[in-house]
Formats: C-alpha cells, structure tokens, sequence
C-alpha cells in the first residue's frame, strides 16, 4: 500500500513537474482563455449589451401636421438615429446596409389614422405603413415597430382626443356610418353619446380657459403643452431592474465568458492529456511504466490524479485574473465555486483518458477529440449563453456536463448563488467522470 | 495457481527461468513453447529477425504481456506471485524510455519510486547508477541536452536505479556511435561481473559474439538454437576455414583422413591447366583428384588443426604459396539454420 501510493506520489509528481517546465505551453493554456474570454466578456458586459442608435429613415409622404410629429417624435427617441432622405435614396442605404429600416408613412395617413382608431377592423382605408428593413438585421425589426407603435398611438391619440390636427369631420363620419348601419338602437345612442363627449373635450381643449376652469389640476400639470396644456401620452413608464445577488450588485459580463472560455480550454488540455497517453504507448517509456512493480490503478490513477491538479489550477488561474482585472466576483458560495472547479478537473481527466481508451492512434483521435469537445462547449454554453438557446436545445444540453460547469459556475459567480446551487452541477459532473472513467477503464487497450 | 505455487517451490535455482513461454493474437501463434535460463552473472543473447517473437518473449519475461501458457520464474519466485518478479527486473527498452524535461536525476527518482525506493536508499541507487554509466557530472542536467549515446546510458541507468537481478537489454546500443557501444559494453560487463543475469536482445552478431556467453535464436515464434557460441559453431559444417594455395596438386581425399579436418573442397581455380581437366566424375567432394592448387579445408579447431594441415602438406612436399584463416560467424550460422538471412 505505501509502496502504491509512493508511486502514485512520484507519478503526479511527474506530471507536475513537466506541466510547469514547458513554460511556452503553460503560458498558452493559461492566455489563450483568458484572452478570448477578455474579448467576449467585453461585448457582453452591460456597457457594450446596449444597442447603440439605430440608424433608420422615415419618408414621410403624408406631410400633415400627424406625421409630421410622428417624423419629429421618432427622431427625439434616444433608441433611433433618425434621417429623412428621399424614398429611392432610403431604400439604396438600407439595401447597402447603411440603415436598418426605412418607415413610409404614406399619403394620406393623417386623415385616414384618426378615422382608423374607431373603425371596427373592416375599414378599408386603414392606413398601412411599410418598414422596409435590412434581412441581416432582423432583430432590430422588432425594436422600430415597438417604437414607431408608440410614437404613432401618441400623436393620433392626442390628435383625436386633443383636437389638434383633427376636426370633427373624422366624428361626423362615424355618426353617419353608424346611422346608416343596422347597429341595435340602444348601441347607437351610446356611441352616438361617446362622440358628444369627444366633441366636448376637444372644443375645451382648443379654448384653455374652459380647461382651467373644469379641470384645473390636468391643466396645471401639463401646462405649455399644445392643445391647451393637455396631451394624452402612455399611462405607465418602466425601470429596468437587474436581478442578481444584491441591488448593488450588478450583472458581470466576464463573469459568464470565463466560465465560457475556461471550460473550453481546460477540456482541450484535457484532450492533450488523453493524446499523450496513446503517445506514450507508442513509446518505451510505456513498456518501462508496465515492466515496473505498480497495478494498472495506480498507473491510470496516477494520471487521472495529476490531470485533475492541474486542470483545477489552470481554470482557477483563469479566474483569478479574471478576479483582478475584470472584476469577477465570487458572489455566491466560494466553497460551491471551489467544488466546481475541482469537480470540472476531475471530469477533464476522465474525458480525457475517454479519449485515449476510444482512439486507437493519436492522429486517428485528435480530430475527433476536438470536434467532440467543440460540440460539448457549444453546447454547454461557452460560445452563446445558454439561456439564449431555443426551447428544445436548452433541454437537450442538459445532457451535456459542460453545461452544467458554466451554469454552476455563473451561479458561483454573478448570480451570487448558495452552495446548495453548485451541488447539482457538483454531482452532475462526478456521474459523467465516474461514466466516462469507467468506460475508459473498460475500453483501454494496454497495448498499442 | 497451485501447480504454479508447486513449480516455484521446486525450482529453487537462482536466475531467471522462462519455461515453456506461448503467445497467441487471434489465430497467429506469436510465441510457442520458450524456454529461456539465464543463470547469475550470465549474458544470454536472444538473436532472431523482426517478427521472430522476441519483443513478445522478452514482455512476457518483464510482465508487460499475460502468457498464455508457461511461466516465468526469478530467484524461484513466480511471475504470478504479486509484484516479486517485476520487482526482480530491469528493462531496458529498445526506445529511449525517459522524459527529456526531466533531469537525469529527476528520471531516475521517478522509476525508483515506482519500484518502492524512496529516502536515503533512492538516493544512494541514483548515484550508483548514475556513477555507474559515468553520468554523474551530468545529474542536474535534462536528457534534452545529451548525445545519443548519454541518453542510451542514462536509458540503462534507469532500468538499473532499483538494482534488479535480472537485467534485459532490449537492443540498447541502435543508433549510437562506436565509442557509445563500447561505453555500454563495458558497463554490462561490470554489471555481469556484479552477478546480474542479463538478457541482451540484438541484431548486431558482433556485440553478440562479444558479449554472450550464450545464443537463444528465435525464428518464428520458437526457439531453434540454444547454446554456448563454441557448441552452435560446431553444428555448422564449415564453422571455421583455411584457404591453401599449394605449388602443386593436392591429393583431397587423403589430406580428409588428417585429424581435425572436417571437410577439403576445391577453392578458385584460377590457374587450371588445359591439361588437367578433372575426369568422369571428379568434381564430386569426395573422389575428387584435385586439378588445381586452391584449397578451401574446414577444421574443428582452427587454433590446433592448421599446425596439423600444415604439417601434412610439409611431409608430401607440397610448398604453400598463400594462406588464409577464416570463422564462421552468427550471421552463417543463422542462415544454417533457418536459410535465411538475420535481417530478412
């Protein structure tokens, strides 16, 4: 027993001692993480999450006082960088990817919008407005309409109820139509009363004096604004609050692309490990290692072991520069984080000797060792969060222990988690390494 | 395992015994039926082509391959015993078998360990070793900044560090220049010297020659020689030779019934006269009149029978214009054997 744990001593000694004397490679496996998690930690950090102005055009072919504002209030929105070139013009920049989208209020909406808000859906004249976009920028579709939908409910919903730009024209309209229709009676009193009311406001609107007297309070708060100091605008505003481990807290970028990056370039260097061992067997020190008096536990152990060391020291070297320079912070359980990291070590080492016990010759298995391990990253997380997968994907990738090392480590991390969020991922992982270990033990060939 | 346990406790003899040693991959008998004694202070060569079955044999002896049949027994311990008999063995394999980041002394600290050496005792080994193959100036510093021939020393110092009975030498000396070899060669002598029974594995029949007191040959999984290098001699029907240019004709059947002459041939005639142009059948080796003066005799003992041969020419007035002496060698010996060549 001593004299196996005496080799066993010596052989992790080895390994040690020869991962730190090839300096060259030891500074790659420790920069190549830390650089690439630096540049993807640095576009997903909050700071660099916000979208910059969106570039678009309106072409405003209406020239009415609505679209007017609706032209003046998309331009003042902090999200829209906003030009008005002519139509042709616009269409060639957006197809030149210069702008994301061209809006086209067309002819006519001015008076037709107003007109459409009280239609009962089968209005023909409902006015349509196209946002040409770029198909590369897909998503920025869903902002402008957001934001063009907004903006337009406010200008027509004060130019109806405002007086503003609208006169009663719109209303008698609609009285008619509806006389004319076969609505029951009672139903055409009550509209008809509900564009008596409209009419009213909008006659107090455009005289101030009325406003002040009835309605005093409104006026004051909205005073100088058009209309007579009243305008209709969204009834709720929002603030967005990030919810991580503390109010002061805040979301850490980084945090997430080093437990990314780190992952990955552990499972590479475990990856060199299992090589080196179908290496070694090639060679006579192989022969030396099973000539001499240690059980085949001991030899595998002795790898399995050091293999764990020093994955563990690489992905905690990882991040404690990610700690001092990019300002990652252990939140949560420093135990959990800790356990994590040993417990990704030791899976490393058994994904590794899985690799040397699966391919039957270095060349034969390196190629497939790294596409193996690209899919395992990608699909744990390490390029594109995981919360960003679709539905289906999210499921299927708990099948993947990578995932379950960056998610426990974004626990440990930013989220600032419990110790009670790392055991999950702890115990998830220590059953893949037991899977692959034991596979590997079972497969190995003992001679090349 | 008790018929095993009964076999160990019979063959006390000291030394390594492999008995009966067989292989099989699929349906390919690699190894059958070896048997290889190698007694203390001992050099027993192990000669045979590639593909011969000596990696095999060799592996089975240090344990790196299970046997199919036989055993392998070390100072009367079993190979099935534990660890005893790996404990008992050095290796020393064909490959440069250490790590080049290493340094000389970290290398043989590490397979000390790995055969239980630890404390003080690892620490004088490794200094023996290295003494040993005259490396200790050279401890500190990593095999990455040696000759060849450093390395293969080293590459013996290691299989040495736990002092084993039993050293097998597994072609050490491939690739290294004369001054190398002889380096080794003097350090296996010492080691022979110091009572190791050692098996030597190699291609080169000079080393062999020089350095084994006995040949195993191998071909084809089997063992087809064993003996001393004098005893394999004597099989061979023309083991060693002297070429006579004699002034005149030689009667060969009576120079045949001299003592110690094997066998007397006609050599190259390059000076044959028309005249003499041998008749009916003379140019069968045993009724031959000779028509020429070349001669090509073959001799038990080279070093005793010349003088007789000389003698015998002398005494029938036949002067001797030139001489040559020659041995056969492993190479002719092995072609005896298996008709083909060592290299092959």
């Amino acid at each position: 027993m001593n004299n196996a744990i005496n080799a066993l001593k010596a052989l992790v000694r080895k390994d040690i001692t020869l991962f730190f004397s090839n300096r060259r490679s030891l500074i790659i496996t420790i920069a190549a993480p830390i650089l690439i998690a630096a540049f993807f930690g640095n576009l997903m950090s909050p700071k660099s999450t916000k979208l910059s102005k969106v570039p678009i055009a309106v072409v405003d072919l209406d020239r009415s006082p609505l679209s007017t504002k609706i032209t003046t209030a998309l331009a003042a929105d902090t999200s829209l960088d906003v030009t008005t070139p002519p139509q042709a013009e616009a269409t060639e920049l957006v197809r030149n990817g210069k702008l994301r989208a061209m809006v086209v209020l067309p002819a006519g909406f001015g008076s037709n919008a107003p007109k459409a808000l009280f239609s009962r859906g089968e209005n023909k004249n409902l006015p349509q407005i196209d946002i040409h976009y770029d198909p590369s920028q897909s998503m920025v579709l869903g902002l402008v309409r957001g934001i063009l939908s907004q903006h337009v409910m406010e200008a027509v919903s004060q130019s109806v109820f405002g007086g503003n730009g609208f006169n009663n024209l719109a209303i008698d309209d609609l009285r008619t139509e509806i006389a004319a229709s076969s609505t029951r009676p009672e139903l055409k009193r009550d509209l008809g009363a509900m564009f008596d009311s409209i009419a009213k406001v909008q006659t107090q609107m455009q005289d101030p004096t009325q406003t002040q007297t009835n309605s005093g309070d409104v006026s004051k708060s909205d005073a100088g604004k058009s209309g007579g100091g009243f305008s209709l605008s969204l009834p709720f505003k929002t603030e967005a609050i990030e919810v991580t481990s503390d109010l002061d807290k805040k979301y850490n970028g980084y945090a997430q692309s080093f437990a990314g990056m780190s992952v990955q370039f552990v499972l590479f260097m475990g990856i060199d490990f299992g090589i080196a061992l179908l290496l070694a067997r090639r060679m006579g020190l192989w022969k030396r290692f099973r000539a001499a008096p240690i059980s085949r536990a001991t030899l595998l152990g002795g790898s399995i072991l050091s293999c764990t060391l020093i994955a563990s020291f690489v992905m905690a070297t990882v991040f404690a520069v990610a700690m001092a320079v990019f300002g990652v912070r252990v939140e949560g359980s420093m135990a959990g984080f800790l356990g994590l990291i040993v417990a990704f070590g030791f899976l490393t080492a058994t994904f590794g000797l899985l690799i040397a016990a699966i391919g039957q010759t270095p060349e034969a298995t390196r190629g497939l060792a790294i596409l193996a391990t690209l899919l395992m990253v990608m699909l744990g997380g390490a390029w594109i969060p995981s919360f960003l997968f679709p539905e289906w994907l999210q499921t299927v990738s708990l099948a993947v222990p990578t995932r379950w090392a960056i998610d426990g480590l974004a626990a440990m991390t930013w989220r600032g988690l419990g110790i009670e969020a790392a055991l999950k991922p702890i115990a998830v992982m220590l059953g893949f390494s037991v899977l692959f270990g034991g596979v590997a033990i079972w497969r190995f060939d003992w001679e090349e | 395992m008790q018929n095993t346990r009964q076999t160990t406790a019979t063959q006390s003899a000291s030394g390594l015994i492999a008995t009966n040693l067989g292989k099989r991959y699929g349906d390919r008998q690699v190894v059958s039926n070896v048997s290889i004694a190698v007694k203390p202070g001992e050099i027993v060569g192990l000669l045979g082509p590639n593909g011969a079955g000596k990696t095999t044999t060799v592996s089975m002896i240090c344990g790196i391959v299970e046997p199919d049949s036989g055993s392998v027994v070390i100072d009367g311990m079993d190979s099935n015993d534990g660890f005893a008999t790996k404990q008992r063995i050095g290796l020393v394999p064909q490959d440069l078998a250490l790590y080049e980041n290493l340094s000389a002394l970290q290398n043989l600290e590490l397979f000390g360990a790995l055969y239980g050496l630890s404390g003080d005792l690892l620490k004088s080994r490794t200094v023996e070793a290295l003494a040993l193959v005259g490396l200790s100036d050279r401890a500190k510093d990593k095999p990455a900044t040696f000759s060849g021939g450093m390395k293969r020393r080293l590459n013996i110092a290691i299989s040495m560090v736990h002092d084993p009975d039993v050293l097998i030498l597994d072609e050490p000396t491939v690739g290294i220049d004369p001054q190398s070899r002889n380096a080794i060669f003097d350090n296996l002598e010492t080691l022979k010297a110091r009572g190791k029974a050692i098996i030597y594995t190699t291609h080169y029949m000079e080393e062999a020659e020089r350095l084994c007191d006995r040949i195993v040959i191998m071909d084809h999984g089997k063992v087809i020689a064993s003996d001393s290098l004098a005893n394999l001699y004597k099989q061979l029907p023309a083991s060693q030779t002297l070429e006579i240019e004699c002034d005149r004709m030689v009667d060969l059947a009576a120079l045949r019934n001299v003592e110690g002459v094997k066998d007397a041939v006609l050599g190259a005639t390059p000076n044959v006269a028309p005249d003499a142009e041998p008749q009916g059948n003379q140019t069968d080796a045993n009724v031959v009149t000779q028509t020429t003066s070349n001669i090509k005799i073959s001799l038990n003992d080279l070093s005793t029978d010349a003088a007789k041969v000389l003698v015998w020419l002398g005494v029938h007035g036949i002067r001797v214009n030139r001489i040559s002496s020659g041995r056969a060698n492993l190479e002719s010996l092995f072609l005896t054997l298996t008709g083909r060549q060592l290299r092959d």
